[in-house]
């Protein structure tokens, strides 16, 4: 029986049409997959079923429980069992576990707040989501795989009918991710209806029992589990073509070693006594891509960002060589001379001044190249703004879009294009295809291979071991701060890796 | 390689013609001059032309002069994501030391001026330390500064006003610009015009700003012709600017009836210019306007972050001591009072203006500009007779209503 139907859902922004007639009918009991690239209307059809946009603000019906249902708020939705967890978690870190699963639905009487009873109830939803934590702890002192789990017993407490999971693993690291999954399983045992969207199929593969594929606005098609799901064939549906390759080809040939970092040690900011980074050595030939991998945690963005003008931690020592040459990374914009970029993992809060166009963020880092005595040269830097759309093939308009308007992989696009004007010679990227849907990967990939073409050094750090694997030609496995192994990417695997990281 | 047009979430750009298209998507700056317009309007029938008559006109430049020359400072602190309480303060501080220093130290004029645009901008570094290396809130800082500098000028002053000023002194508010050109010519030009006298350099200062309007808006027009930039409809550009042509012109002429240009006129002019220059083309207003639209990113794109913020006040508090001096001058006493409250003025200006309390967004015209609208509310009102009380009340309003309409807006277009 179906829970939900949605039909014939249309809606229109002003001069786009983000989705167009999509149907989506979700069987009760059922965990069901929505999957798509960026910007193909997931998000928009998520809001619609959630009451973002509400009833009237779209055109065609949607049936909940056998009943129409014209959704005026969030509210509305969360009323009749509707729950949408999204991508960026909706806690108040300050709070604790407890506060945050009852905020708004506390267990009071006359506004006064029942401490016991709200505790206890707590502790059975952690339990049913597996979350062994005390419901007194602040949720900003637990990591992002459990917040998710708060999340999720957060929705519990509300008595759901229709949890949907918003890219639920997209911050989180392979085991935890798994552990959700199961939890998704064990939520499906006891008769929740899940919807999932993501973009990691193996995991859909994993959980779904019927898929559907939304492209371009529109429904592509829909999938059934139980007569197997093949990753092709839903990449192929997807993107709307074949895609064999994952990976664009490459034959790289590296050359003289171009950065080497050495005896690298670096302490917490605020916790002196922690030490984040211990003693870690390793180098970059020209025309290589080195790949960093290791949990989330171990420091890799820690290693980086430290790297990087000192743009992390404190009492920070150890040498970086440039072509041989010891340089001063003691600021941003002297490692920014030296030649050395970094793509930051979290293009959001720290690559892009979202309400600024792309012509602005292009050039941010650096305005010499388009000035003459500090004076901008605005129609140099419209023309050197219009040269990185077109070699990144950044989707927009016009170069004075506001980067907030874009999709990830057209933001990201845009962060690369800010470091690539800065000529580096070594550029490190921090999970360069984080969020971002399969075929802005696949470019993101060949820009890379491009960078590596022309001689600079690239460094790759990435949750993603496939990638890591498809990409690199040496990969460093990190852990608990310190570089573990080396290994060549004749030698690597996924085994491989994992064991070195367990072994120490 | 092809891939599908991922785009589809991309609000779109203002590529579709559509003159609609166009307004809505700069509502805020057309709005702006549009209320300034509109209100110099009612005030001007209601008051029965007392509003734009050629003393009333140059009253309206010298009393909100100090007011726009704070702006300027307070625009780019707030687009640098910060605020500063205490200009008010320290405008009455630095008028109260320039007291102090001509009148009961018999300082010459020329040394005191600089004496106190330096004690200004130390005045400001300091806050700016504070809040840049220190990362302690601007608001705090600030709130501080407005309490010390405050009681400073108690102290300085002892409690009495200080004055008068020499005459040389005074120049600064009350002075005006000689006409240069021959007095043959304005007695033609009064007889045309049938008016009294004609100030003949203020009629042609006031063609030539129009004429240069109109040139650097044909040439960006053309340039961004020539680079295939997007550009407002042919209509609204020259309706735009065959208003603000009109209106110089317009301005100017009534200057030239009374008694020409009051220097604070040319100071005014030239600083708004340099500050419209600075935050607009060049690399250090790029950098503040990164600084307050995402301090980390700008941090990470290798652009000094603290040393902006602390430049930012530094500066602050130069205009503000220069704000104190034109305002000691056209009060000709310094008396511990001055300039109270008067940060809200300057603060409430920029934000009509249109800049964003969180920083990043803004422009020095439109601050100038919105410190004009409450200037002209200001003066209308006081024509019409209408009680302090009442005026504060639509003043308050005013600015609720701007920000709720930037709101508005900015929430249609997300």
């Amino acid at each position: 029986m179906a829970l939900l139907s949605m039909q014939n859902i249309s809606k229109t922004f002003p001069g786009v049409k983000a989705l167009d007639r999509v149907s989506l009918d979700v069987q009760k009991g059922e965990i069901h997959a929505v999957v798509g690239e960026n910007g193909a209307g997931k998000s928009t059809l998520m809001k619609i079923l959630s009451g973002v946009y509400a009833h009237g603000d779209y055109d065609g019906d949607i049936l909940f429980d056998g009943k129409p249902a014209r959704f005026a708020g969030i509210s509305d939705s969360e009323k009749q069992g509707i729950i949408i967890i999204h991508q960026e978690l909706a806690l108040v870190p300050q709070l604790s576990i407890a506060e945050n699963i009852f905020l708004g639905n506390e267990c009071a009487s006359n506004g006064v707040i029942d401490w016991r009873r709200t505790n206890q109830f707590t502790e059975e939803l952690l339990a049913k989501v597996g979350l062994v934590e005390a419901p007194t702890t602040k949720v900003d002192n637990i990591g992002v795989g459990k917040q998710q789990l708060v999340e999720i017993a957060k929705a519990l407490s509300k008595d759901v009918k229709l949890l949907i999971l918003d890219e639920p693993t997209a911050a989180l690291q392979e085991n935890d991710s798994r552990k959700l999954l199961d939890l998704m399983l064990e939520l499906k045992a006891q008769g929740v209806t899940c919807i999932i969207i993501s973009h990691k199929l193996n995991e859909v593969r994993y959980v779904a029992d019927s898929v559907t594929v939304i492209r371009d606005g529109m429904t592509v098609s829909k999938l059934d589990a139980s007569k197997g799901l093949s990753e092709d064939e839903i990449v192929r549906d997807m993107v709307g073509r074949d895609m064999t390759h994952r990976f664009p080809d490459h034959k790289r040939t590296p050359g003289k070693v171009l950065l080497e970092v050495e005896g690298w040690n670096v302490w917490h900011p605020e916790h002196a006594e922690r030490q984040v980074i211990r003693n870690a050595s390793f180098n970059v030939r020209a025309g290589e891509v080195v790949g960093i991998a290791g949990l989330m945690g171990s420091g890799r963005t820690e290693l980086a960002m430290s790297i990087f003008g000192r743009s992390y931690g404190r009492n920070i020592s150890g040498e970086v060589r440039l072509n041989g040459k010891t340089v001063d990374v003691s600021s941003v914009d002297r490692a920014i001379d030296a030649g050395i970029s970094y793509v930051t993992e979290d293009r959001k809060a720290l690559g892009l001044v979202l309400d600024e166009t792309i012509r602005f963020n292009t050039t941010l880092a650096n305005l010499e190249g388009v000035s003459s005595g500090s004076v901008l040269k605005r129609n140099e830097e419209t023309k050197v703004a219009e040269r990185y759309r077109k070699a990144l093939a950044i989707r927009t308009p016009s170069v004075f879009q506001k980067t907030v308007n874009l999709s990830g992989g057209n933001q990201q696009k845009v962060v690369l294009a800010k470091w690539l004007f800065t000529a580096p010679e070594v550029l490190i990227l921090d999970e360069p295809t984080r969020g971002i849907d399969v075929g802005a990967k696949y470019e993101i990939y060949s820009i890379i291979n491009d960078l590596a073409a022309e001689g600079k050094g690239v460094v790759m750090i990435s949750s993603e071991m496939p990638e890591l694997l498809g990409m690199c030609d040496r990969i460093y496995v990190m852990n608990e701060g310190a570089l573990v192994g080396e290994l060549a990417a004749g030698d690597a695997s996924q085994e491989r890796i994992m064991s070195l990281i367990v072994n120490e | 390689m092809e891939v599908a047009e991922s785009d589809t979430n991309a609000a779109p750009a203002v590529r579709s013609k559509g003159i609609g298209a166009y307004i809505s998507a700069n509502l805020r700056q057309y709005g702006l001059l549009f209320a300034l317009i509109a209100v110099m309007v009612f005030f001007q029938i209601v008051t029965d032309g007392t509003l734009l008559r050629a003393v009333n006109v140059t009253n309206l430049l010298l009393q909100n002069s100090y007011i726009i020359i704070m702006a300027l400072g307070m625009l780019v602190v707030i687009v640098s994501g910060n605020i500063d309480l205490s200009v008010g303060s320290v405008m009455g501080f630095i008028g109260a030391l320039a007291a102090v220093l001509i009148v009961e130290l018999n300082q010459p004029v020329i040394l005191t001026i600089l004496i106190c645009l330096v004690t200004g901008g130390l005045i400001g570094a300091a806050q700016g330390y504070w809040v840049a290396y220190w990362k302690i809130p601007s608001f705090i800082v600030t709130l501080a500064g407005m309490l010390v500098f405050r009681g400073l000028s108690l102290w300085l002053l002892e409690g009495q006003s200080v004055g008068p000023f020499p005459k040389e002194f005074q120049l600064i508010a009350t002075g005006f610009v000689p006409d240069i050109f021959p007095t043959g010519l304005g007695a033609w030009l009064a007889e045309f015009f049938g008016a009294r006298k004609v100030n003949v350099l203020a009629l042609v200062t006031g063609i030539a700003a129009a004429a240069l309007v109109v040139w650097i808006g044909l040439r960006q027009r053309a340039q961004n012709k020539a680079y295939g930039i997007e550009d407002e409809p042919k209509s609204f550009f020259i309706a735009r600017t065959a208003i603000i042509a009109t209106a110089l012109i317009f301005v100017m002429y009534k200057l030239s009836l009374f008694r020409g240009m009051p220097n604070v006129l040319i100071t005014m002019g030239v600083l708004t210019v340099i500050y419209a220059f600075i935050t607009e083309t060049t690399t250090v207003g790029r950098r503040i306007y990164a600084l307050g639209g995402n301090q980390k990113a700008a941090k990470l794109s290798g652009i000094k972050t603290e040393r902006l913020t602390f430049l930012a006040f530094a500066n602050m508090g130069v205009l503000a001591a220069a704000a104190g001096l034109v305002f000691a001058a056209r009060l000709n006493t310094a008396t511990p009072k001055a300039g109270f409250a008067l940060e809200l003025d300057v603060i409430a200006a920029v934000f009509i203006g249109g800049a964003s309390m969180s920083g990043g967004v803004g422009t020095i015209v439109g601050a100038v500009v919105g410190a004009f609208l409450m200037g002209v509310l200001n003066n209308g009102m006081s024509i019409m007779g209408i009680g302090i009380d009442y005026q504060q009340m639509i003043k308050g309003l005013v600015l609720l209503a701007a920000v709720i309409f930037d709101v508005y807006n900015k929430n249609k277009q997300g």
